[in-house]
């Protein structure tokens, strides 16, 4: 094929090529700009002094850095009469993001499992109202939700958070799970099962060992919308059991006077901080595990 | 002493759809039992049955003399092959091999001692650290072979085992298979849909078809006097040749008529089969139709046919012509004189001979 082609017009489509290919960089790095730019504003702003905010130039570098507010944000910022910064409100987070990611993950492994592999009359039908789940508006399930903590007792507790968004990520994980499944062969189970292993025991000598890239998938998922959820911290929290997003929300929106925006800044941050680490760790798993289909037998 | 294997008035159902109906097979300890049959006719989901993971919708299935028509696999005393091995992924060659044993409860010496011996006989010791993904895939059925023998049980359940490997594994590990029942001298169920394959293995053979048995018998039974038209079809490579022919009782016997396109209609006189209707199908295996040379005596007569085409393939030389409104295969010896287009005296071996009636398909002799 490159033999037929006479040398001018090869020399022309490489010329091509050499173009879009720094056409493409460009339009890609400009993008990268545009998303970098808040990350950028955001950091540089926590490291000035009010002071230089108020005086300075908004895209500018700090000219003294000082990581006071980082520290206000930590432990001093107030959020309506407290003022113990974010501190409480990042471990009430992590209270509640720990085990309802690890319940929901480990629910949506056995409900994926039971759908994919054992099936059973109506299997498909329960397995289609779960995924149903996954599109219900969150604002919709808030009143019925409220109710049913109370019944239960656990209104406005770390558990009843818990309870909600193990609920709410039991859809999504089912179908990343179930997913997964699917593409592996029956006949494994059905091996399994003339070895004389019981539902439990494929599930954890066969299954979970396959199931790494789909945990790493779903954890991510799941703890990126626990930790970044708003709507039901705050509505089904109270004063000592509020997540750390709701607490951001009150610090920027009580501090009265003056608007601390370095120590906003900071604690945006701070909030954004696991779900960052989260993706920098674990991203290149959670590209692998979406795109993970077959398993070689 | 109890057959091994018991399947009495076996239904099976995948809702509205039969796909197994009225399934009767016996089978006695030591028996190597072949299931064949072209694809979808329901072999694999046979197998399923009595290894109890498909349920049955009715019927009876006994093991070793107990009803196990409601027991689960692992209770079953079976093990089973699969068409795909269904090897464990992240386990080790050994894991893969022991862990019904571990599922069991086996003692870790005991565990190790049947490993070894099981190793050594397919001769797999080299790969024991390695994951399935890592082995080809003949040693992967060798691997999926070492699952079922480790467990020493009342019965083999193989479920197409060689029809992931190209043809010449295929036919060594057949050769395998064969010295490993001969030595063992277990009790087995092999599915194949490859009839060398049943033929060869087999100490008896149910062929299906659409889900209902066609033929229970042993290799030359199944051969020499196939229950119908469609055994006699599907058993034997080239097929056994199914020519429509009329007939006419005399004192002689029967006079068989097979019509020609041109020429004479070829008349064959049979001496034992009386009785026939007028309309029957005749069904010559290609080696019955010979040089006269080469065959003589019994109830061999010949007759002059005209060759159609000739196919040498080394051993032996297969030419075929029209009778009956039908392409007739025959069987020649390699160093024959038969030319296409000419005119050739072949000799029809009337004692093997099958009839079937053209309507029903069932055998009449
Ligand atoms: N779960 C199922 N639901 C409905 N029909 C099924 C199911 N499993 C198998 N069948 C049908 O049952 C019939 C028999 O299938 P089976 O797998 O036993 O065929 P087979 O003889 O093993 O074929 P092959 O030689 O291709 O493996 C097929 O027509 C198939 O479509
Ligand atoms: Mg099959």
């Amino acid at each position: 094929m490159t033999e037929l082609v006479t040398s001018p017009a090869r020399g022309q489509s490489q010329a091509v090529r050499v173009l879009l290919r720094w056409s493409l960089y460009i339009a890609l790095g400009f993008f990268v700009l545009i998303y970098l730019m808040p990350l950028f504003v955001m950091v540089t702003t926590s490291l000035k002094s009010l002071e230089e905010i108020r005086t300075g130039d908004l895209v500018a570098l700090p000219r003294a850095v000082t990581f006071d507010a980082w520290f206000t944000a930590w432990s001093g910022a107030c959020t309506g009469i407290k003022c113990e910064g974010v501190k409480p409100y990042f471990w009430n987070s992590v209270l509640i993001a720990v085990p309802a990611v690890a319940i929901s993950t480990l629910v949506g492994a056995i409900n994926g499992y039971v759908v994919a592999q054992w099936r059973f009359r109506g299997a498909n039908i329960i397995f289609a109202l779960m995924l149903f789940g996954c599109f219900i508006p969150f604002q919709v399930v808030l009143l019925p939700m409220a109710r049913v903590l109370g019944i239960m007792g656990i209104a406005g507790t770390i558990q009843g958070l818990i309870f909600v968004h193990v609920v709410y990520g039991i859809g999504f994980t089912t179908l990343f799970f179930r997913n997964y499944y699917v593409t592996i062969p029956v006949e494994l189970t059905k091996a399994a099962k003339v070895d004389g292993a019981g539902f439990f025991r494929i599930f954890w000598s066969i299954f979970l060992p396959l199931s790494l890239p789909i945990i790493v998938v779903t954890v991510i998922w799941q703890f990126t919308q626990i930790w970044n959820d708003f709507l039901f911290g705050v509505s089904f929290s109270q004063a000592g059991t509020q997540p750390v997003t709701v607490a951001l929300n009150n610090i920027v929106n009580s501090t009265t006077g003056v608007k601390e925006y370095n120590v906003d800044m900071a604690a945006a941050i701070i909030a954004a901080f696991p779900t960052l680490l989260v993706y920098v760790v674990a991203g290149k798993y959670f590209i692998r595990g979406l795109t993970a289909g077959s398993v070689k037998g | 002493m109890a057959p091994i294997l018991e399947i009495q008035n076996l239904y099976k159902n995948y809702g509205s759809l039969e796909i197994l109906k009225d399934i009767n097979v016996s089978i006695d300890s030591g028996d190597f039992l072949v299931l064949v049959g072209p694809s979808g006719c329901g072999k694999s989901t046979l197998l399923n049955c009595i290894a109890g993971l498909e349920p049955i919708s009715s019927g009876n299935l006994s093991i070793g003399g107990q009803d196990m028509t409601n027991v689960s696999p692992k209770n079953r005393n079976i093990a089973m092959v699969f068409q795909s091995y269904a090897l464990y992924p992240t386990m080790s060659v050994a894991k893969n091999i022991t862990f019904g044993m571990k599922v069991r409860g086996v003692d870790q010496s005991t565990q190790e001692a049947k490993l070894a011996q099981v190793a050594q006989q397919l001769q797999i010791e080299p790969l024991l650290g390695r994951r399935p993904g890592q082995l080809s895939g003949g040693q992967r059925q060798r691997v999926a072979m070492g699952r079922a023998l480790v467990r020493d049980p009342k019965l083999f359940l193989f479920d197409e085992p060689l029809s992931n490997l190209d043809a010449k594994l295929r036919v060594e590990m057949r050769t395998e298979i064969k010295a490993l029942h001969q030595n063992l001298g277990a009790s087995m169920v092999y599915v194949t849909h490859d009839q060398i394959e049943a033929m060869t293995l087999a100490t008896k053979i149910v062929v299906m078809k659409g889900g209902e048995i066609q033929q229970i018998g042993t290799s030359s039974e199944i051969y020499n006097r196939p229950a119908n038209l469609f055994v006699a079809d599907f058993m034997g490579s080239p097929a056994m040749n199914l020519i429509p022919a009329k007939t006419r009782s005399n004192d002689e016997g029967t006079n068989i008529e097979i019509l020609r396109k041109d020429g004479e209609p070829i008349v064959l006189t049979d001496q034992v089969n009386r009785d026939l209707p007028s309309d029957v199908i005749l069904g010559v295996r290609p080696e019955d139709i010979a040089d006269p040379e080469m065959r003589g005596g019994g109830d061999t007569q010949a007759a002059d046919c005209i060759i159609d085409i000739v196919e040498p393939t080394g051993a032996d030389t297969f030419v075929v012509m029209q009778l009956g409104g039908k392409s007739v295969t025959a069987r020649l010896h390699s160093e024959t004189t038969a030319q296409p287009g000419k005119t050739q005296k072949l000799a029809f071996d009337l004692g093997k001979v099958s009839y079937f009636a053209p309507d029903t398909g069932l055998r009449l002799n």
